[in-house]
């Protein structure tokens, strides 16, 4: 739990020394509540006071990272259970799963293909975030093998799934050296899975039936002297998921309950077919968890649920803009036609999109609106007439398209008639009111 | 280790709303649809009361429609072609209620007019038991003209007109009192603005449990994340006990999704989006889900495959944990 300054005032000398280059001990107590200074400043501080500190500056939810050639993976270190009352931080990461009574072959060609998934999306391009290889076939040798197949056919981090420390301990080794997420400690194989944890500097997941069983075993594998833990609640229904982890999430945060003061794992793949899995994936994205394991990997399957992550995972303090301004689109002349649209990024992309993919010239004018889409900015007074006027002028927009055709968003037509006033000598149009309906539009009605 | 269950302690309560009156209420409907009632945030069935479970409505239109995707043209066939045929099949595929979109203009480019309107909305009264959703075409003006007849032709049928809207609620509003419907309540994801407008409703001498509010939603990927976190933030507000923000919540996912160009456009789109079909229904049903989980009590959609999928998901999350 975050102390105030006062508490950690308490904890200091109070000697007003200045070594630690802060006028007094309060206004130093201040700046590490606001944890803009480190502690280690001031030379004397208490052990004792140290450690009460330590703990205190610990986050609630611990910060797992899942590394591999360069790639990182981070879940954890969450603040708020509601993303508008901050933000939430580290996307869920998402995993393919592969069995091993796969062939080699067929492991190869899935792996591949995820691995060089990407979807650009206003701008971004997304990816997914590795493997999850689950050990079914009861062979070590064939589990090692799945390993090494799925590890020469991408470099991006790795979840092992085993039931049997002696095959998990063969998928290890294959991967010495990287520290893959060993999935996983239950009640009966956990003392194995938490040497294997030791051994291989790994961080383990805990499985258990209730939360009682599950905060039991994360304080017998913390026992021996394992920190890096991840949950795997053993519920498959969506309103247990659901449950599980929004109580996991209120005892960490809320709570400060270190036993569950860890990322959740959810495997979506277990929910049976592909459309119940892509509820259950959706549910574990918008809903608490920090990895996310999927079966399907068909881009259709894929495409919407790394959208539904950058959605939910976008700061609410901050609306995604793009800089007002002229765009070019096309090369365009000065006979070109201007459409103009607000600075919301994402109606900014499906606009510049659609031009870009008419094959049509144009100049996109885009209108300070603060960072809103078309018609939340126009039903908050932040696209009228009198702002697209502005924008026209504030871009010198009448030198470079000297036609002086301006198209309006189908939503916003009731502007024409002011926007005719604010700019006399201009031809204003009114172009449809979806961004997918432009390239028909330009055809028709710009050429 | 027994771990203490942490609940939330809530003292508002989302208000109850009825859809839809039986012949002995004074309507023509073989069932009511009840929303609402819920103590607690979506499916905290440890803390609180969700008495009702969230509802599905599909969307049809008073004719074949100029602007839908290809895919669900295809899919109602020539039954797009009959609002009764098209509600007597949204029922068969399982909504619990059909919401009845009504065309600016018919099929020759010409008004729509009021009377056109009320036979469209009669005939699917006559094809359907179901408790019904009226929208106009979206222009205020129109909207007016047009509700206005089908909530006098259909006194007593408690439909749901919509939809009112800050600049332009009082026609609606007034014609819902007279004839006994109720009325949507829609602002552009804001909080404040939401109150305002149930206020003004209010105000005027509607009680507030025939009113609905929609708060605007996005699709998902065109601004989702805006609609999901009003509903919570305005969900929330409820539960703390601001009698203005208490009412069911009806979000429209059909509609949203099937705008986006992923679910319109099957050619010249990126390889990395897959099969048109699976990623148009993924679209509606993951926009519905998102919504479901941050607190809708009544979706709008338009493909049966992602009422079926929602339908699921909402008798799933409707069970109350055995363990937690």
């Amino acid at each position: 739990m975050a102390l105030s300054g006062i508490q950690i005032y308490k904890m200091l000398p109070q000697t007003n020394c200045k070594d630690c280059g802060y006028p007094t001990c309060l206004a130093f107590a201040m700046k590490l509540a606001a944890k803009q200074v480190e502690l280690d400043l001031c030379p004397h501080v208490s052990e004792e006071s140290k450690a009460q500190l330590a703990e205190s500056a610990t986050p609630p939810q611990r910060l797992i990272t899942l590394k591999a050639n360069g790639n990182e993976v981070k879940a954890g270190n969450e603040v708020v259970l509601f993303r508008h009352e901050k933000t939430y931080y580290n996307m869920p990461g998402l995993f393919v799963r592969i069995k091993d009574d796969l062939l080699a072959d067929a492991i190869k060609e899935k792996v591949a293909a995820a691995d060089t998934y990407s979807t650009n999306y206003v701008g971004i391009d997304l990816v997914l975030d590795g493997f999850a290889v689950e050990a079914v076939s009861g062979s070590s040798a064939s589990f090692s093998a799945a390993v090494a197949a799925v590890r020469a056919a991408s470099k991006k981090p790795v979840i092992l799934i085993a039931q049997d420390a002696g095959v998990m301990a063969e998928g290890l080794k294959v991967l010495d050296g990287e520290a893959p997420l060993i999935f996983g400690a239950g009640a009966e194989n956990w003392e194995a899975m938490a040497d294997l944890a030791t051994q291989y500097k790994a961080p383990l997941t805990v499985t258990g039936n209730t939360l009682d069983e599950l905060a039991d075993l994360v304080e017998k594998v913390k026992g021996k002297g394992i920190e890096d833990i991840v949950l795997a609640p053993a519920t498959r229904s969506l309103h247990g998921e659901l449950t599980t982890r929004v109580l996991i999430w209120r005892l960490a945060i809320k709570k400060n309950f270190r036993s569950l003061g860890y990322p959740v794992i959810s495997v979506a793949g277990d929910a049976g077919d592909p459309a119940k899995e892509m509820v259950s994936a959706a549910q574990a994205i918008s809903k608490y968890a920090g990895f996310v394991v999927i079966d399907s990997f068909a881009p259709d399957f894929v495409y919407p649920l790394i959208v539904l992550r950058q959605n939910i995972y976008t700061d609410p303090q901050k609306p995604i803009q793009v800089q007002p301004g002229l765009y070019e689109i096309n090369n365009p002349k000065p006979t070109d036609p201007v459409l103009v649209t607000t600075n919301f990024s994402i109606t900014y992309f499906s606009v510049a999109n659609e031009i870009e993919g008419s094959g049509l010239p144009a100049w996109l004018l885009v209108a300070d609106a603060e960072g809103m889409s078309v018609l939340t900015a126009w039903a908050a007074g932040k696209f009228d007439a009198e702002r697209i006027a502005k924008s026209v002028k504030a871009f010198d927009v009448a030198s470079k398209a000297t036609n002086r055709t301006i198209v309006l968003p189908g939503h916003v037509a009731v502007l024409s008639g002011e926007l005719e006033e604010e700019l006399p000598d201009w031809n204003v149009r009114v172009g449809p009111r979806e961004a997918v309906d432009i390239p028909a539009f330009m055809k028709q009605a710009m050429t | 280790m027994p771990v203490e269950i942490p609940k939330d302690k809530w003292n508002g309560q989302v208000r109850v709303v009825t859809l839809g009156a039986t012949a002995d209420q004074g309507g023509t409907r073989t069932s009511t649809v009840t929303v609402g009632g819920e103590t607690t945030m979506p499916f905290m069935h440890f803390e609180g009361e969700i008495p009702h479970r969230p509802v599905i409505a599909l969307e049809i239109k008073d004719r074949r429609p100029d602007d839908w995707s290809s895919l669900l043209l295809d899919l109602w066939s020539d039954k797009a072609d009959d609002p009764a045929v098209w509600a007597k099949a949204a029922e068969e595929a399982g909504a619990d209620l059909i919401q009845l979109s009504l065309s600016l203009t018919n099929a020759d480019g010409n008004p729509t007019t009021p009377e056109a309107a009320v036979d469209a909305v009669k005939k699917v009264l006559a094809a359907t038991g179901l408790p019904l959703l009226v929208f106009g075409p979206g222009q205020a003006d129109v909207d007016n003209e047009l509700l206005v007849a089908v909530a006098e032709a259909t006194k007593g049928e408690r439909l749901v007109l919509g939809i009112c809207e800050d600049k332009n609620y009082r026609t609606i509003v007034a014609t819902a009192m007279a004839n006994d419907h109720l009325v949507i309540a829609r602002c552009p994801m804001d909080v404040n603005l939401s109150k305002q407008l149930n206020i003004l409703i209010s105000d005027m001498g509607l009680p507030l449990d025939r009113v609905l509010m929609d708060p605007t939603t996005g699709a998902l990927g065109y601004g989702i994340e805006y609609g999901f976190s009003v509903m919570e933030r305005l969900r929330m507000a409820a539960l703390q006990g601001d009698a203005m923000t208490q009412l069911p919540m009806i979000v429209t996912p059909g509609f949203e999704a099937w705008k986006t160009k992923e679910s319109k456009v099957g050619v010249d789109v990126p390889e990395s989006w897959g099969d048109w079909e699976q990623r148009a229904i993924n679209w509606e049903t993951i926009t519905a889900v998102a919504l479901l989980e941050s607190g809708a009590d009544i979706l709008v959609l338009r493909h049966p495959e992602s009422l079926k999928r929602v339908r699921a998901a909402i008798e799933d999350l409707m069970t109350a944990p055995e363990t937690v």
